[in-house]
């Protein structure tokens, strides 16, 4: 008996470390990520990398500005929740309370192979059809600006925000909207003055996770929106090539003697990527628990 | 407008907007599997690339893929079924589980680059893997793992709480439930699970630029220890960098191709295999 009880505790603790390397992991991303970037502060000023509007890491001085970088994966962000979350919205209230059960069997899993589309085919989608298309039609100079990025990665946060927003419009409890119903309400005064206002703190989850996903995507922009590392205007500067954060981490990295002060500051801008996303994971992942959503995709 | 006006303009707009998602996805599809069957051939999924890559086809970036995808599942799995079983089955909820969990959910939502810097710092030069299959392997493994252990913990919440009960209740120990009783019903739920993270180390790019990928090499790796090929990587470099770009369009569309297959393919299949297992459950 002893010895059983024993081997149920082991087989406990086991599965218990395992968990707890989830932790770990995370705990290593930031101690790694914030160890490297940290160094580049040994060599040049804090305020000047939060508040420099000059990201020229080969020039002598180097200087290593964040700005340029910030307002780039800003504006390219932006752009996208501006186009994606009316579409997702849209396709979320269609999906749940329009839609016959066969074309939502249908919709449900097109929308989850549009989730399941890897970011480097995006990107080259983007690269010969999108780019050429944006320079013909506006007469731009490049096609490779930052509305290109936009329009990508407003498809690709597209899934996330459609599958909470349907998560959120269908907990809305049916008795409200048999109410407005049965007072004579048509059904879309229904949707709109009582089932979208119920379901909006849900819909806010889903706005904010897609903007998480669109400010961590590389692979699209870094192929679509020219990386021209300057501060874009706004919000005309959405017709000009910008360069985002990622895009700059995946453009240099490849190229840096490891332990320079190009490597710290590229570790530094992946801090601040990290702090971002990992601040807007927690606002979504509140309000989610508050409203019982599921994960999404 | 009348109330009525109104709904029928707003229920068109509504279907215009989920019919221009749908269009999108679909055009998308159609060119990439247009433009790449002219080039698709078993001669180009077997042969290795020729001429400075202008010419032949895409072999060790498809081994090397499928090498990294088998070591990044072998990783993730045991871990991610471990902790959902932990997660699941033995812990009470606490402080320590909210931790967990919400480790879970900000690894799922860290950016992919944010990943790849972490596989260079930590596998590439902590513990001097260098840029190798391992450490690429390594660094793809985290980024699934919440993926297998939300699939893993939503297939063990389904299955019914009697059937512990009533092993339980026979005097059968916790472990032998799990065991025995627990896991056998939730295979396909954590099957799908693993099915869909396979699509998502397969068309991963960003974590393996600085871990491991290489622009060009003429043949396979032999140990876990070297550099690889990788179709989404041969994709990325053949469409943006190179004197040939032009010229290699087709090449690029046929590895746009291939890739798309395989992640949809493994989609589709995840789908499949989930809609059947719900069925059954119904019945």
């Amino acid at each position: 008996m002893v010895h059983r009880r024993y081997k149920e505790k082991g087989i406990e603790t086991v599965f218990f470390v395992t968990a707890a390397i989830t932790v770990l992991a995370l705990l290593f991303i930031c101690l790694f990520l914030f160890r490297d970037g940290y160094l580049l502060f040994e060599t040049s000023s804090f305020i000047d990398f939060i508040t420099g509007d000059a990201w020229y890491p080969t020039s002598t001085p180097a200087r290593f500005g964040l700005l340029p970088l910030l307002f780039g994966s800003l504006l390219v962000t932006a752009g996208a929740i501006f186009i994606s979350v009316p579409l997702g919205v849209a396709a979320a209230i269609y999906i749940s309370e329009l839609s016959s059960p066969r074309v939502s069997d249908f919709l449900k899993p097109f929308i989850e192979i549009l989730a399941g589309i890897p970011s480097v085919v995006y990107g080259f989608f983007g690269l010969v059809v999108l780019v050429p298309l944006i320079k013909e039609l506006l007469g731009l100079p490049t096609g490779q600006t930052a509305l290109a990025g936009s329009i990508m990665l407003s498809m690709m946060a597209l899934p996330t925000i459609i599958s909470i927003s349907e998560d959120a419009i269908s907990a809305v409890p049916l008795s409200l909207k048999e109410g407005s119903l049965a007072l004579g309400g048509t059904q879309w005064q229904t949707i709109y003055k009582v089932v979208l206002p119920a379901a909006l703190s849900g819909i806010s989850a889903a706005v904010i996770l897609g903007i998480g996903r669109a400010i961590g995507e590389t692979m699209t922009v870094l192929m679509v929106t020219g990386n021209t590392a300057v501060i874009p205007g706004f919000p005309e500067g959405i017709l000009d090539p910008v360069r985002t954060m990622t895009a700059t981490i995946a453009l240099e990295m490849g190229e840096v003697p490891q332990g320079s002060e190009h490597y710290h500051a590229l570790f530094a801008v992946g801090s601040v990527l990290f702090i971002t996303t990992f601040i807007i994971n927690l606002i979504a992942d509140k309000i989610k628990k508050k409203y019982k959503l599921k994960e999404g995709l | 407008m009348d109330a009525k006006t109104t709904e029928k303009f707003a229920f068109l707009t509504l279907k215009a907007s989920i019919l221009l998602v749908v269009s999108f996805v679909a055009i998308l599809l159609a060119y990439i599997i247009i433009q790449g069957y002219e080039v698709l051939s078993i001669d180009f999924l077997t042969s290795m690339p020729k001429n400075r890559m202008t010419e032949g086809g895409i072999y060790p970036a498809l081994m090397g893929t499928a090498y990294l995808v088998g070591l990044s599942i072998a990783i993730a799995v045991p871990l991610g079924v471990f902790s959902a079983i932990y997660l699941n089955e033995y812990a009470t909820p606490t402080k320590s589980t909210w931790v967990i969990e919400m480790a879970i959910n900000n690894l799922a939502g860290t950016p992919s680059v944010v990943f790849g810097l972490f596989g260079l710092a930590l596998f590439v030069k902590f513990f001097d893997f260098g840029p190798s299959l391992l450490a690429a392997s390594l660094t793809l493994a985290l980024l699934i793992l919440p993926v297998v252990i939300r699939a893993s913990k939503e297939a063990l919440i389904t299955v019914p709480l009697e059937y512990r009960e009533a092993s339980l209740a026979l005097g059968v120990t916790k472990w032998k439930t799990t065991r025995h009783i627990v896991l056998p019903a939730a295979v396909p739920g954590i099957v799908t699970g693993i099915i869909l993270s396979i699509g998502r180390v397969a068309g991963e790019t960003a974590p393996i630029l600085f871990t491991g990928a290489a622009y060009f090499l003429p043949r396979l790796p032999d140990s876990v220890f070297s550099q690889f090929m990788a179709l989404p990587y041969h994709l990325f470099v053949m469409a943006t960098s190179g004197t040939n770009i032009a010229q290699t369009r087709p090449i690029q569309y046929g590895t746009a191709l291939v890739l798309l297959m395989l992640v949809l393919a493994v989609n589709c299949l995840a789908i499949v295999i989930r809609k059947h297992y719900r069925n059954k459950l119904k019945r």
